[in-house]
């Protein structure tokens, strides 16, 4: 991820492109098939793994789902997916990963944009990188720590805004440990993602592009305008949606800003999976997981189409 | 490599450069602000002092944080066994697929590439009954998390393998070197292996910090690593956790700095 492509010694100029290069590569296959065992233990050991780890489990959590307390074959779990109250957590939720997925990947774009021109092994692409890794793949708990000290009722922002202009954000109630209150810091491991996973598509823009603009008399609001915005098009909606997924799937920063809360689907089912002694409460569970995997399976087919639109232009 | 130095892509000015990343860096900045404000603070009676970062750094925390200290070993350990996992699992199956299994290589981008698809809040569900199989047969210690772990940075850590894989000409590579007289074993360990250290220290990093900011797993299963024992230390002594906190992040963005910056490094002298 951080090891964007053009970093590496690409010498070729180009990776090979999946699915295209089948001729060549025909040669290695028959060749391998004398070393057959070899290849075997190369894989085996991998499907094995994930066939316990992610198979399983996977099937476990939606198969759950169509199970009673007996372990008969229901679709009760999966009707009370229409309950009210399981309805409202997929709105919010949904509500809540779209707000914070448009605004995380406009302003994540306006960052990569800042940073065309700079070196990427220099300093600043570095330290951005690095702080742009912790708070995408460290935050969780830890973001919820820090927005309790911002705007928490104690918080370093909520006191300064009171104090010093006599504005209290919690006039109606306090909304940090509701689902409002996971806007800001959802935004907050939002931006540093969409850095993350757009600075590569931004720096595959191919610089003969901008000269042959140039070269046919095109200005530089021209050649954002005809080639670098509907070339990035597809990669930006992309982003987008990986952004979408990674709200609506996460579940640390709310866990930790709320012990009882179930304003949004991971809390329901950690309030299904925790309160298993209320019998039949543990088959929601896997109806909400069965609920959120067909969410998740519809925004990732889309990314994977904008995918195959993005590549493209990045041979 | 034209884009090292994006000089053909019209950028921003100078000036714009710098209002856009001033602007954004500041209002992130605000939090972290805020974290090490709480720290100081002196209790009811107003004012500032370090006494809090005193007790912490000087390991004079008392015994009722010895959870903590437990949990980041704990979760040290984990990311050790998932690193562990990524390379003597996922790696050679990356290789022999590049090399001999072309065919598979879809099919293995869409396993690695999987669990991005799968909350880790919907994996825990069906993750209990496995663990349940699991405490029986090897004993519930917390280092069993790791195979949990080793399906989440799966797609973390094949991005980083694959470009990596992607760039290096693998076949070529191989072929150059088996025709010159080279064992596979010699291949491997010393054709393949140190053209791919950028990829797998890539995949390590990303790894590490995977597994320390993992919470939704450990705490479902009643597993303590370093993110679940913070939140229990925040009950009783939110500053103490602060400041953990803040140590912690330190911590990761001194490690994803250091590393990127071998990453770099080596991919210069290689150039």
């Amino acid at each position: 991820m951080t090891t964007a492509d053009p970093r590496l010694p690409a010498r070729r100029g180009s990776a090979p492109t999946p699915g295209r290069d089948d001729a060549p590569r025909a040669t290695g296959t028959r060749r391998g098939g004398t070393r057959f065992g070899g290849a075997l233990w190369g894989v085996a050991p991998f499907a094995i793994y994930v066939t316990l780890f992610l198979a399983i489990p996977t099937f476990l959590a939606v198969a759950t789902g169509f199970l009673d307390a007996d372990g008969a074959l229901t679709l009760d779990n999966v009707a009370a997916l229409a309950d009210p109250f399981v309805v409202s957590g997929f709105v919010t939720t949904l509500q809540l990963s779209a707000v914070t997925s448009l605004i995380g990947a406009v302003v994540g774009a306006l960052v990569c944009y800042a940073l065309i021109g700079t070196r990427s092994a220099g300093p600043l692409r570095s330290v951005i990188d690095a702080a742009s890794g912790v708070l995408a793949q460290f935050g969780g708990v830890m973001l919820a720590f820090a927005f309790v000290a911002t705007i928490g009722i104690q918080g370093l922002i909520t006191i300064l805004l009171l104090d010093t202009f006599g504005i209290d954000i919690f006039a109606e109630g306090v909304w940090l440990y509701e689902a409002p209150g996971l806007i800001l810091p959802y935004i907050y491991f939002q931006v540093p993602l969409m850095i993350i996973i757009f600075m590569p598509a931004l720096e595959s823009l191919k610089p003969q592009w901008a000269e042959a603009t140039a070269t046919l008399g095109g200005t530089t609001r021209v050649f954002w305008l005809r080639v670098g915005f509907p070339v990035l098009a597809p990669s930006f909606l992309g982003s987008l949606l990986l952004l979408f997924a990674n709200a609506f799937s996460s579940y640390a920063t709310a866990a930790a800003l709320t012990s009882q809360g179930q304003s949004i689907v991971p809390l329901q089912i950690r309030a299904a999976l925790t309160s298993e002694t209320l019998l039949g409460r543990e088959n929601l569970a896997g109806a909400l997981a069965l609920g959120m995997i067909v969410v998740m399976a519809i925004v990732m087919t889309l990314y994977a189409l904008l995918q195959r639109r993005a590549a493209r232009w990045q041979q | 490599m034209s884009a090292i130095t994006g000089t053909g892509i019209p950028g921003p000015r100078r000036g714009t450069r710098w209002l856009i990343l001033g602007a954004i860096g500041a209002i992130f900045a605000v939090p972290i602000v805020a974290m090490v404000e709480f720290t100081l603070r002196r209790g009811l009676e107003g004012g500032y002092d370090v006494s809090r970062w005193v007790t912490v750094l000087t390991g004079d925390v008392g015994p009722e944080y010895r959870v903590l200290g437990v949990a980041i070993g704990n979760s040290l350990l984990l990311a050790l066994a998932t690193i562990v996992i990524v390379l003597v699992l996922l790696v050679p199956a990356m290789i022999t697929v590049a090399l001999k299994l072309p065919r598979l290589r879809r099919v293995l981008e869409f396993i690695c590439l999987l669990p991005i698809s799968i909350p880790a809040i919907v994996l825990v569900v069906g993750l209990a009954p496995v663990y349940g199989v699991i405490s029986r047969a090897a004993g519930s210690g917390v280092w069993t998390l790791a195979f949990a772990y080793g399906i989440l940075v799966l797609p973390f850590a094949y991005r980083a393998v694959q470009s990596n894989i992607d760039a290096i000409d693998i076949t070529t590579l191989t072929e150059a070197a088996r025709s010159l007289g080279a064992s596979w074993l010699t291949v491997i360990v010393r054709v393949l292996l140190p053209n791919l250290r950028v990829g797998l220290l890539a995949a390590a990093f990303i790894s590490v910090a995977v597994v320390l900011g993992e919470f939704t797993i450990a705490s479902l299963l009643n597993r303590q690593n370093l993110q679940t024992a913070l939140v229990i230390v925040q009950k009783d002594d939110p500053f103490i956790a602060v400041i953990i906190v803040l140590l912690s992040l330190l911590f990761a963005f001194a490690l994803l700095l250091v590393i990127g910056w071998i990453g770099r490094a080596s991919t210069r002298r290689t150039r």
